[in-house]
């Protein structure tokens, strides 16, 4: 800064000066915008350093093997909340992805000049940003007020609701990337168009499909808020019923967390390492995933 | 007419269609599904707003335009009103998008301008990493290391410092310094938007042709002003539509807030103190909620649905409107 002054000539000083000032806002500039990608970065960080820190005590063999303990009392593990998410998880995906990749196939195949598809893009999108704890007040409404309890079925129902508008995005977005003269080719050769999506757009875009259904399964992983209301929690040992309230990792984590007792906070710390690790690595390989085909 | 258009697009004739009579009937079967599948969607945004709707009727009928100037929660006397978890709903996105917008506009700015090319992707991969992070997470987080730090080096001095001032007292001012409170719940909820905004805007800043960008630096423009007269005139619109979609983002989030919110039914003017939101509340009372309270909790669902669902059609009109153009 000090150089501009003495480097500006006497006979320039005034334009010198409007120099230095522009390169005071450029330097703000980068320095402001290099300041917040560090904040970024220290947020992640700080999360995973507290998450391994806090989680890896809670790190041991019972952890995986042991059901949740009773308040106050020591021991346990969370298995049954691991395997409640498993179930709920794969609930959700196996609903979501033919009801995505299909709604997903008629916007870019059948639909793409029609309003109501538009229409159906336009809802999609706002129900991709909708609020997940509404879809919870839905899914209580529609199943566990009318069954008169909390069930593992409502809570794979509520996920399948957040994983459909992902799934139907990524699906549509990578199927347009399909070149027309290759489903005009499988036409040509006599194809009916289900044959032609099916053998011909779906394969071209497999990969980016792909991605979606992993994308989806990452972002509901970790869905809380509609879990409290559908599938809720159940401390004992996995009962493998459905139709009552099933154990999950983010509802286990939110009581525990929350609760007074150190076991049951440690636990509750183990198991946002799990679920964050988990998610993150599934981040990761949907992205590695969609690499290649992106750059195709 | 679909019919028509799809087999104009196909390149295929009538008569071809027409031969192939079994593997037609599999075709509409085909057809049919994709189409049901896309109705779905349809029918489930009209089941959110319809089931919240009828579960909030009895609050609404019961308060009448009271619910939502009212601020009292109280579950013994049946007396319910939206005020104190609207504000504080409003309250605490506002402060989200005060702090959050010009970090990911940074984020942006220097993923696109500045970052040097071997280190974009990871950085932007390690900013897309925040977006992956469950919201219970943040809350842990928000909970257990933010918090404190903040209760300690923030709120305390602050409130000490303004003590006994008019409106900068009473606006910051904590009674419990204990570091959650809609400010509190408001940073947290910054954070969780950065990634999106940040991600959306540097797809915008991307799409602006290079050639604009050179000539203004061809003629001697520094990054600050290529970012001021060239980059941001260009990718206004869409990056507003990116604002709003993180402001729909903030609106709704739950479990996050949840944890730091405070969540306290009182009405305080102080943005340290205590307060609830409408999704926090949902999530905090629900299932203990019976009868009339349980209406009430629908009602403020539907109050939720109004308010973001609004939000995000503003933010796809915009941000669609420039994908089109």
């Amino acid at each position: 800064m000090d150089a501009s002054n003495t480097i500006a000539a006497p006979a320039q000083r005034r334009s010198g000066r409007v120099r230095q000032g522009r390169r005071i806002a450029d330097r703000t500039l980068r320095i402001a915008c290099s300041g917040a990608t560090l904040v970024g970065a220290l947020v992640l960080g700080s999360i995973l350093v507290m998450l391994i820190v806090q989680g890896v005590r809670g790190f041991t063999p019972t952890l995986f093997t042991n059901p949740t303990p009773g308040p106050g009392s020591e021991g346990g593990g969370i298995a049954n909340a691991i395997l409640g998410s498993l179930i709920l998880t794969g609930i959700g995906i196996l609903i979501a992805t033919p009801i995505g990749v299909m709604a997903g196939t008629y916007l870019a195949e059948y639909g793409r000049g029609s309003k109501l598809a538009a229409l159906i893009r336009f809802l999609n999108d706002i129900l991709l940003s909708a609020p997940s704890i509404l879809i919870g007040l839905f899914v209580y409404t529609l199943m566990v007020r009318p069954m008169g309890t909390y069930s593992g079925w409502a809570g794979g129902v509520a996920l399948a609701i957040i994983a459909v508008p992902v799934i139907v995005r990524t699906t549509e977005d990578m199927l347009r990337l399909v070149p027309g003269t290759l489903r005009e080719a499988g036409a040509a050769l006599g194809a009916p168009t289900s044959t032609v999506i099916m053998s011909v757009s779906w394969r071209a875009a497999s990969a980016g499909i792909v991605t979606g259904i992993i994308l989806a399964l990452a972002r509901i992983a970790g869905e809380t808020a509609p879990l409290l209301f559908t599938a809720l929690n159940n401390n004992s040992w996995f009962s493998a019923n459905l139709l009552g309230g099933v154990a999950n990792l983010p509802v286990m984590i939110y009581q525990f967390a929350l609760s007074p007792y150190p076991n049951w906070q440690g636990l509750a710390w183990a198991g946002a390492l799990l679920i964050t690790a988990t998610i993150l690595a599934l981040s990761i390989i949907a992205r590695l995933v969609i690499k290649p085909h992106a750059s195709r | 007419m679909p019919a028509l258009t799809e087999s104009i697009a196909l390149g295929r004739t009538r008569a071809a269609s027409a031969r192939k009579a079994p593997s037609r009937s599999l075709d509409t079967l085909f057809r049919t599904c994709s189409y049901g599948a896309a109705l779905l969607v349809l029918l489930v945004l009209a089941g959110i707003l319809g089931s919240i709707l009828y579960g909030g009727w009895p609050a609404f009928r019961e308060f009448g335009f009271g619910f939502l100037t009212s601020s009292a929660w109280n579950v013994g006397t049946e007396q319910y009103g939206a005020l104190v978890a609207v504000l504080g709903t409003v309250a605490s996105a506002f402060l989200a998008l005060l702090i959050g917008v010009p970090v990911s506009l940074g984020i942006a700015v220097y993923l696109t301008q500045l970052c040097p090319g071997w280190a974009r992707k990871p950085v932007a991969m390690t900013i897309e990493l925040l977006a992956a992070v469950p919201s219970i997470i943040y809350g842990m987080w928000g909970l257990f290391v933010f918090a404190p730090l903040f209760a300690r080096f923030v709120q305390i001095p602050v409130s000490n410092l303004v003590e006994g001032m008019p409106i900068v007292g009473t606006l910051f001012y904590a009674r419990v310094p204990s570091g959650v409170g809609v400010f509190t719940a408001g940073i947290i909820l910054a954070i969780m938007i950065v990634p999106f905004i940040a991600s959306i805007a540097r797809d915008m800043l991307d799409q602006i042709p290079t050639v604009l960008r050179e000539s203004a630096y061809g003629i001697g423009c520094t990054t600050w002003e290529v970012v001021r007269h060239v980059l941001v005139p260009q990718a206004a619109v869409s990056i507003i539509g990116a604002i709003m979609l993180g402001l729909g983002r903030a609106l709704g989030e739950t479990m996050a807030v949840t944890f730091v919110v405070g969540n306290a039914n009182r009405l305080s003017a102080s943005i340290f103190d205590p307060s609830s939101t409408i999704a926090s509340r949902i999530a905090n009372e629900f299932n203990e909620a019976d009868g009339l309270q349980l209406n009430a909790l629908m009602a403020l669902g539907c109050i939720l649905f109004v308010i973001t669902f609004v939000v995000l059609i503003i933010a796809r009109l915009l941000t669609r409107r420039v994908q089109s153009a």
